[in-house]
């Protein structure tokens, strides 16, 4: 039921206009029209109008601003967007460097939004909980400071799930945002505000964090391109942690290339972070390649494995039909495709939610009300501890505490962490073989398109299913890239759908390449939400 | 500043190790225990015999009674290491600095934070490893122990679990003589790597707390013994030697008043023949290593007269706090089952990965251990009190061994350094790395008094000088004129005056008053200044005054 090109909304083709990569080093080719069909990369045109002077980083902040100001009443991405002032200061420095022919970082000028779980040095990091309302860390997070390093604007800090722990942005101690798509949706989550501001480009890109798929779930649901790393190439120093051995933070922007540029800026061995990786981080930029200089088959000979268990039962047909014509897309591009079967697949949903309770249960233990954070006045000890939790805590979190408490406690372990890190350990071992006799592997992002706010809130279970697609990847490390590949009509409604690419460990440049050659030919489809009007 | 360390809930691997206590069959020894507390025993069995009916044995005098009976003892040892930063974190820790100056994200528990090992802490547990003659894990990691208290920031500590660096190991110790001496091996379960806790500041009011994190993250090693101690001075013994052992490896400042070294006893006591352990009790707050054979000694004697008196049951698995003033232990806390510390790996650090290259570099970078030291100055023929002494401290060892290294007898040097140099250290409060005295001096100084060319008398005096002021025996010699005279006719011709001086007294003595003799001598060294050589001396008065001219 692909209905997308019936909807005028998603018909603005025009001539199409690539923008080559020599651009970052050049500044004379022309500026390609902004309606172009194939998603173009943010970066990388902000970047060519500043070095010709076509326009200011000022003119750029205030763009977005305005945008982000107009949209942000119905969105409410953002737990906190920084000041004005703040932010056409920082692009003021960029404009006078950039008079002074100095040299500019390779996100200058780009507004970048950050999940409120990531530690921010001049704004709050509520981690989108009241135990943590109104905290601001003394010191930023690698990641953060590296964007900043690079010459990003941190616009804002994005809405999530508690902690992370959700698919919805309901599970957030402050407000729930709205998909860009359809305000009575759900953006998806936990990083559905960074997806969400993306999509409705009040910001250029944004940071978000992935422990079972809250990267690429909301990525799915909003349109935008998800890029959940190799577990320990992004450092996690600042990430308020949810499930350590799974958290990442990943990097959401509205084309491929842009979130390889900023995972560019973002990876690196950290020595604030003994689980960051010291291996080597290739040149992202150059799997970039304009679309002019693709030949007829680009990915000939590349191995594509569907993965069987994601297209069956309880998968939205849509979906699956969606799905089914990237792989014809993939297909006429030249891959070779076969089908992959993974006997542990629908473990991987209980290990997770055992696994990732079990740590947050231990992550979350330093919210006592004793030195930061929500405290309760209280005359004992243990009524401190009680009340500034039970209070600071939303249920979504104290469920999972609870839960995890039980998974760890004597007599209960063996059956539940133990076993749940067999499964891992077994999960990881079929990723392994399987890409082994492929180069990436692709599903689904999520069984469904976004659905309506209050749909699942009441019933977990349903909830944690949505995540079927994703967690497996989590638990086995791997990078994973999630790009938009079609649209279910639902009502009135059109809605994105998104193609899930999983790559061997440290293999982000694969992904990177594939997506976006798959991006860059996908025919038809405009990915530009209708709230975001022509401005754009 | 009055600070009170209480932390309400603290390491018990034991418990988690139940199997640790039932490891061994019957420990190595037999010993009488101890008597020194049998007052404060015989005082509890007089008020609390009152009112009871009391078996035969409470007949028996409390010597006898304890002579019934064995003590099952365990510590676990805290040594908290002398890294210059802490073991996560890049913050230095100083003992006694000011609250919260020396604290980071890391170390607060801050969100976001993460902790990375300081390498220098596996390399200081590999090192106290194989000095504990233990087997070391090449793969072993870190768990997380989870409670809550808010001493502890991230709500759980970082230790190890169920693989700890190093295992199985053991402990040579030599009882002081004074104690009747001996020799024993204590079984070690255990070594492992943890950070500390930081500190809760109580209030004089005692309307609130407050918490000092300084303390929070530094590195800890906890070792845990094999139940394999019987008495008060075989623990406090072991204890010292775990003291000497990291102060010989430099690995912690092993102070016990700091809290550089804590000792966390459990005791338990049984009939004789008897094969299940008795209730066992943890006792807290040992200061000292007296403390801990008299807390011991005091918790026996308490244990023994409960179950003789057939109150066994009254012996509950508790804590108890050992006070000092008071000299008896006191309940703490009861047990209210186990706890549970909800242990699972920490996700936030890799493994713990040794290779043989690296165990080899620090195999070959200890420095003799004191059980070999020892076995090596006993071998030399001192006296197991000079061998104790000498190899309790390293630096004193050190100096020993330096001093011998230059061709110094033996004998000599071990008197020196225990007498004149051990006194003038403790009259002036300074350590033998303090005073001014070099090794190859007291050398030379014993040298120089062997070979004659000082006196004794004029040695000690000179060793005074360089003690405090330094310089060479050489020096000193020359500077104060001091050579030996052992010119026979300078000699003489000194006798002959004081001969010649003294007609009377020469006259008594000639006359059967024999025993002038040593106030002619006196009279000669006086006259040479303490020069004169005393044998050489005696010779020639004695040939002159029972030669009439």
């Amino acid at each position: 039921m692909l209905s997308s090109i019936q909807n005028p909304r998603l018909l603005r083709l025009s001539t199409l206009h690539q923008i080559p990569l020599r651009c970052l080093q050049t500044s004379t080719t022309p500026v390609p029209t902004p309606s172009s069909p194939q998603p173009t990369s943010q970066i990388l045109r902000i970047r060519k109008s500043l070095l010709s002077r076509e326009t200011t980083a000022v003119e750029i902040a205030k763009t977005f601003l305005s945008r982000l100001r107009r949209t942000e009443p119905q969105l409410k991405s953002f737990l906190y967007v920084s000041p004005e002032d703040a932010v056409l200061k920082q692009a003021e420095e960029i404009d006078r460097r950039i008079q002074n022919n100095e040299e500019l970082g390779p996100l200058a000028g780009v507004l970048a939004g950050v999940k409120d779980n990531i530690c921010t040095s001049d704004m709050p990091s509520t981690a989108g909980s009241k135990i943590l309302e109104n905290y601001t860390p003394p010191y930023d997070a690698t990641a953060v400071k590296k964007l900043r390093e690079n010459g990003a604007i941190i616009v804002g800090k994005t809405n999530l799930d508690e902690f992370g722990m959700g698919s919805t942005t309901e599970a957030s101690g402050y407000q729930v945002t709205a998909n860009p798509w359809d305000l009575s949706r759900v953006p998806g989550g936990s990083s559905g505000g960074s997806a969400a501001a993306v999509s409705a480009q009040q910001c250029a890109v944004s940071l978000g964090t992935d422990t079972g798929g809250s990267v690429r779930q909301p990525a799915s649901f909003c349109g935008v391109v998800g890029l959940k790393p190799t577990y320990g190439r992004v450092s996690r120093y600042g990430l308020v942690a949810y499930a350590s051995s799974l958290d990442v933070i990943g990097c959401l922007g509205s084309s491929v290339a842009d979130t390889g540029i900023v995972l560019q800026a973002v990876s690196g061995h950290d020595k604030f972070d003994a689980t960051s990786s010291k291996q080597g981080i290739p040149n992202f930029a150059s799997q970039f390649i304009p679309k002019d200089y693709l030949d007829s088959k680009p990915l000939k000979g590349l191995r594509v494995g569907v993965i069987r268990e994601t297209l069956v039962d309880g998968v939205d047909p849509d979906v699956i039909s969606s799905l089914q014509r990237s792989v014809s897309h993939l297909e006429d591009l030249g891959c070779t495709i076969s089908e992959v079967s993974f006997p542990s697949f629908s473990l991987g949903l209980p290990a997770y939610y055992i696994l990732a309770s079990s740590e947050s249960s231990s992550n979350l233990a330093r919210y006592d009300g004793v030195r930061f954070g929500n405290q309760v006045f209280a005359d004992e000890l243990s009524t401190l501890y009680g009340d500034s939790r039970a209070e600071g805590f939303g249920s979504e979190v104290k469920l999972r505490i609870l839960m995890g408490t039980y998974a760890l406690s004597a007599g209960y372990y063996d059956a539940y962490y133990k076993r749940a890190q067999q499964v891992r350990t077994l999960v990881q071992k079929s990723f392994r073989a399987a890409l082994e006799e492929n180069d990436v592997l692709i599903s689904p992002a999520a069984p469904s398109v976004a659905y309506k706010i209050g749909e699942k809130k009441n019933d977990p279970l349903a909830m944690y299913a949505g995540d079927i697609m994703t967690v497996n990847v989590n638990l086995a490390g791997l990078p994973a890239l999630v790009l938009p590949c079609g649209f279910v009509e639902e009502g009135s409604s059109v809605l994105p759908v998104g193609l899930q690419m999983i790559g061997a460990a440290f293999d982000e440049e694969s992904l990177l390449k594939i997506g976006h050659i798959f991006e860059q030919t996908l025919q038809g489809y405009s990915f530009v939400p209708p709230l975001v009007g022509d401005d754009f | 500043m009055a600070l009170t360390f209480f932390r309400g809930i603290k390491t018990c691997p034991l418990v988690h190790y139940p199997s640790a206590y039932f490891a061994r069959k019957n420990g190595f020894f037999y010993c009488t225990m101890g008597s020194t507390q049998t007052q404060f025993a015989t005082q509890e069995k007089q008020q609390s015999g009152d009112s009871k009916v009391v078996p035969k044995t409470y007949r028996k005098s409390p010597d006898k009674l304890l002579k019934d009976y064995e003590a099952i003892i365990g510590i676990e040892t805290h040594v908290q290491l002398n890294t210059s930063t802490k073991a996560f974190c890049g913050c230095p820790y100083s003992y006694g600095a000011q609250p919260n100056t020396s604290i980071c994200p890391v170390c607060m528990g801050l969100p976001g934070a993460l902790p990375v090992l300081n390498s220098k802490v596996v390399e200081y547990a590999v090192k106290l490893g194989l000095a504990l003659n233990c087997k070391l894990s090449m793969d072993s990691k870190f768990d997380r122990k989870q409670y809550f208290y808010p001493d502890l920031p991230k709500g759980y500590q970082i230790s190890q679990f169920d693989v700890p660096i190093a295992s199985g190991g053991y402990v040579d110790v030599d009882l002081p003589v004074e104690f009747g001496g001996g020799h024993r091996k204590f079984g070690i379960t255990r070594v492992h790597m943890e950070e500390d806790a930081g500190k809760l500041l109580h209030t004089g009011t005692g309307n609130y707390s407050q918490v000092d994190l300084n303390r929070a993250g530094v590195p800890l090693l906890e070792i845990v013994s094999e139940p394999d101690m019987r008495t008060g001075i075989e623990a406090a013994e072991y204890a010292a030697e775990l003291q000497r052992l990291v102060r010989y490896l430099g690995v912690s400042n092993g102070n016990m008043q700091e809290g550089s070294l804590r000792c966390d006893v459990n005791i338990s006591i049984r009939p004789i023949g008897q094969q299940e352990f008795g209730t066992k009790v943890e006792i807290k707050n040992l200061n000292s290593f007296s403390s801990v054979s008299r807390a011991i000694d005091f918790e026996i004697s308490r244990q023994v007269q409960l179950h003789s008196q057939g109150q066994a049951d009254q012996i509950v698995q508790e804590t108890r706090l050992w006070e000092e003033g008071a000299q008896k232990t006191i309940t703490m806390r009861k047990k209210e089952g186990l706890s549970d510390y909800r242990y699972f790996p920490e996700p936030d650090l890799p493994g713990v990965t040794l290779t043989e290259e690296y165990l080899d570099g620090i195999r070959s970078s200890l420095p003799e251990l004191p059980e070999i030291k020892r076995r090596r100055y006993e071998n030399m023929g001192l006296s197991m009190q000079d061998v104790l002494f000498l190899a309790n401290d390293i630096n004193v060892a050190e100096f020993f061994d330096a001093t011998i290294a230059s061709a110094a007898d033996i004998k000599l040097a071990a008197n020196w350094i225990m007498g004149d140099i051990a006194a003038y250290m403790k009259n002036e409060k300074l350590s033998i790395s303090e005073i001014k005295l070099t090794p190859l001096e007291l050398g030379e100084l014993i040298a120089s008094i062997k070979g004659g060319t000082i006196s004794g008398k004029i040695g000690k005096e000179i060793l005074f000088e360089l003690m405090a002021k330094g310089g060479t025996v050489q020096g000193l010699i020359k500077e104060k004129d001091l050579v030996q005279i052992v010119d026979r006719s300078e000699i003489e011709k000194m006798v002959d005056k004081v001969l010649a001086g003294n007609p009377e007294q020469l006259k008594q003595y000639r006359g059967g008053k024999t025993k002038l003799q040593g106030y002619f001598a006196g009279q000669v060294m006086k006259s040479s200044k303490g020069k004169a050589n005393p044998k050489l001396l005696n010779q020639i008065l004695l040939e002159k005054l029972n030669t009439e001219t």
